[in-house]
């Protein structure tokens, strides 16, 4: 956790606002992202699947399908430069040539949901891992491949040396996704963004692979983003939680607040879906209906039309993010002063409690 | 490595030996006379079977015609070129077709490829659309039109290319059937091609490699490329034989005395060549084989999914 006085923004993503072309009309994907991420913090991202979670990452990495319009906003990154001053520079406005040379990788890297698809089936592991050193670090072949070697261990590839001459195919999903993470890891980035890292694998793979992020996080000073939409992952490993839905940040705060005292409709619905097994329902909740159609634009609170609690309001405005605590924001009418006072349903006020117990036990 | 080698080797060798046997069979029991017998009498006829061995048993026959093979010897034409050994005769019509079809696979693939990969790095755009037209179009209409239209347009018209193939002017006498007969195997390569690499572009791992930092012509070549071109070798295998095994109607067209011109003669002419079907027959089966089997071995250099497994395999 970030105490520290004034944490430096590395990332700091403003109005972000995206749209698609598609066959049948322009889907509005992003609209009017704000996320911040300080040095050394972890911070996830939430939400279903096309509720713009990876589009927003995949904007600050220059890997938006061509398809894709960026009608406003900005993505600032902050880092200190060769000369060792700092500069701030809006990725959504560089040339693509300077964003692969210069931030792609070196400065900001990337792991993918699927590791069976994610390395090129045609070269071996160790190549595709020293290409970003050599692309980057400029280092010769010998340096690079000891590089290599360290990183493979440092991800908890056994027999470095034999794997590095491996082909993806020969590896299991858990080591490529490592692989894929030693990738990531090649030119020694300062942000890593891990979309959906452990979904294509299986459970006990999964918890490895988390930790595995975190201990790296911890050794090279790594800002850390999480695409997810599994909570249990959020648990476990953010410092700060945004809460995504139809292309729009919300509810955002530390991940106590998020899970302890959440305030938008929406997260006391993903928190509601979250399998339990201290509750005498033998029925797992599910939030009814299912994420609007961005084909239309919606009118007033995007999730009104599957929200138990939506106010009149909701119908015709879209609610402003009203602010909680200095870190805690959401976007809910019911926040609002006039609003009537509703709390979150009392199951999961009674389940959250005892998460609370359950975990202050820990501490 | 060299197991797995041996391995395909073996297996080549006995299915051509098994399609030579089958082959043979079939020829036998097909209906009609392996001689001209209009012109000649019965007489002549069961004079002609038994200096040929016909009356032998199958299996006689079988072996001693295969006892032929192994010594380069296909015998004599039953009723085309008349007492010339088929060796000689086949010997020119393979170089001729060999000629004229490697012209047609080397222009074809590679301007293929070519337009291919211009179309796929120009996704949406003119080129693209090109490639999609020329595509559809070299697909469609078949050689001998294109043929027709070229034999016209430069050698009638405009007549700077020979009106007929004349093999003492080989390369540009060539120039006609060769782009001609390169038409389709250049459209069915670009297209390919193109959605191969758009494939491979959309792939993850070409995320992946865009999130180090690649792009450009690196990025093609060491990513896009060699993914892409490992399925267009399958498709141009068949391609290559076809062309080879040369063009029945072009090579009637053109007066080109080809394997394809020969194979129409033997089964069209006043009787059905026993010999030059079966020659003809063995010999499309070997180049398909072969190049098969070459196919095979390419496959193990490009993709290391099947080197590595046939290095396993011994």
């Amino acid at each position: 956790m970030s105490n520290t006085a004034a944490p430096e923004k590395i990332l700091d993503i403003r109005g972000l606002d995206i749209s698609f072309r598609t066959n049948a009309g322009t889907v509005h994907a992003i609209r009017g992202v704000n996320l911040d991420l300080c040095r050394g913090e972890t911070v996830a991202i939430v939400g279903e699947s096309g509720s713009g979670k990876s589009v927003t990452m995949k904007a600050a990495m220059g890997l938006l399908d061509s398809n894709a319009t960026v009608n406003a906003g900005e993505i600032l990154y902050t880092y200190t430069d060769e000369a060792g001053t700092k500069q701030t520079v809006d990725l959504l406005k560089l040339p693509k040539k300077t964003l692969r040379q210069q931030f792609n990788g070196q400065r900001i890297a990337m792991v993918f949901q699927d590791p069976m698809t994610s390395l090129d089936p045609t070269m071996t592991i160790g190549k595709q891992i020293m290409e970003g050193m050599f692309l980057h670090k400029h280092m010769d072949k010998q340096a690079a491949k000891a590089r290599a070697l360290e990183l493979l261990e440092l991800v908890g590839i056994p027999d470095a040396e034999k794997r590095f001459r491996n082909y993806p195919h020969q590896l299991s999903g858990g080591m490529r996704q490592r692989v894929v993470i030693a990738v990531a890891l090649s030119a020694d980035p300062d942000v890593l963004i891990c979309d959906e890292p452990t979904t294509a694998l299986d459970v006990t793979i999964q918890a490895k692979i988390l930790e595995l992020i975190m201990k790296i996080q911890k050794e090279m000073k790594l800002s850390v983003i999480y695409i997810t939409h599994d909570l249990g992952v959020v648990a476990k490993v953010a410092d700060y939680v945004n809460v995504m839905y139809a292309g729009k940040i919300v509810e955002v705060g530390n991940v106590n607040e998020i899970f302890y005292e959440p305030l938008h409709p929406y997260t006391w619905g993903l928190l509601s879906a979250m399998p339990d097994l201290d509750t005498d329902d033998d029925r797992l909740y599910s939030i009814p209906g299912s994420p609007p159609n961005l084909l239309h634009e919606p009118k007033g609170d995007a999730f009104a039309a599957r929200n138990q609690f939506a106010l009149v309001i909701d119908e015709k405005a879209e609610p402003p993010l009203f602010q909680v605590t200095p870190t805690h924001f959401a976007a809910t009418w019911l926040l609002h002063p006039d609003a009537p006072k509703i709390e979150m349903p009392p199951e999961l006020k009674a389940r959250l409690e005892r998460a609370k117990k359950e975990a202050d036990k820990y501490l | 490595m060299l197991k797995y080698v041996l391995k395909r080797i073996g297996m080549a060798v006995l299915t051509l030996l098994i399609i030579t046997f089958l082959l043979f069979l079939l020829v036998r029991i097909m209906p009609g006379n392996p001689f001209p017998s209009e012109r000649m009498s019965a007489e002549q006829i069961a004079n002609k079977r038994a200096e040929m061995g016909l009356d032998d048993a199958i299996p006689v026959q079988f072996f001693r015609y295969l006892g032929g093979i192994l010594r380069g010897d296909f015998g004599k034409g039953t009723s085309l070129y008349y007492g010339a050994p088929i060796s000689t005769v086949l010997s020119t019509a393979i170089s001729n077709s060999f000629r004229i079809g490697g012209l047609a696979i080397l222009l074809g693939s590679a301007v293929g490829l070519l337009l291919g990969i211009v179309a796929a790095l120009n996704r949406g755009k003119f080129w693209d659309g090109f490639c999609t037209v020329f595509s559809i179009l070299g697909v469609c209409v078949p050689s001998y039109v294109f043929l027709i239209f070229l034999q016209y347009t430069f050698a009638f018209r405009i007549p700077y290319f020979p009106y007929f193939f004349d093999p003492n002017r080989f390369l540009f006498s060539a120039v006609i059937p060769s782009v001609s007969l390169s038409l389709f195997t250049m459209s069915t390569i670009a297209r390919f091609t193109r959605n191969e690499m758009v494939e491979v572009f959309d792939s993850d791992y070409v995320r992946l490699a865009e999130a180090k930092g690649m792009y450009g012509s690196s990025l093609v070549r060491k990513h896009v490329l060699r993914n892409a071109l490992i399925p267009i070798v399958t498709v141009l295998a068949p391609l290559v034989v076809d062309l080879l095994t040369g063009a029945l109607v072009v090579e009637k067209i053109y007066g080109i005395n080809g394997i394809g011109k020969l194979m129409v003669d033997a089964i069209t002419g006043e009787g059905i060549d026993y010999n030059y079907v079966l020659a003809l027959g063995i010999l499309y089966s070997a180049l398909y084989i072969g190049i098969m089997l070459i196919v095979d071995l390419l496959y193990g250099v490009l993709d290391p999914r099947i080197r590595v497994a046939a290095r396993e395999e011994g």
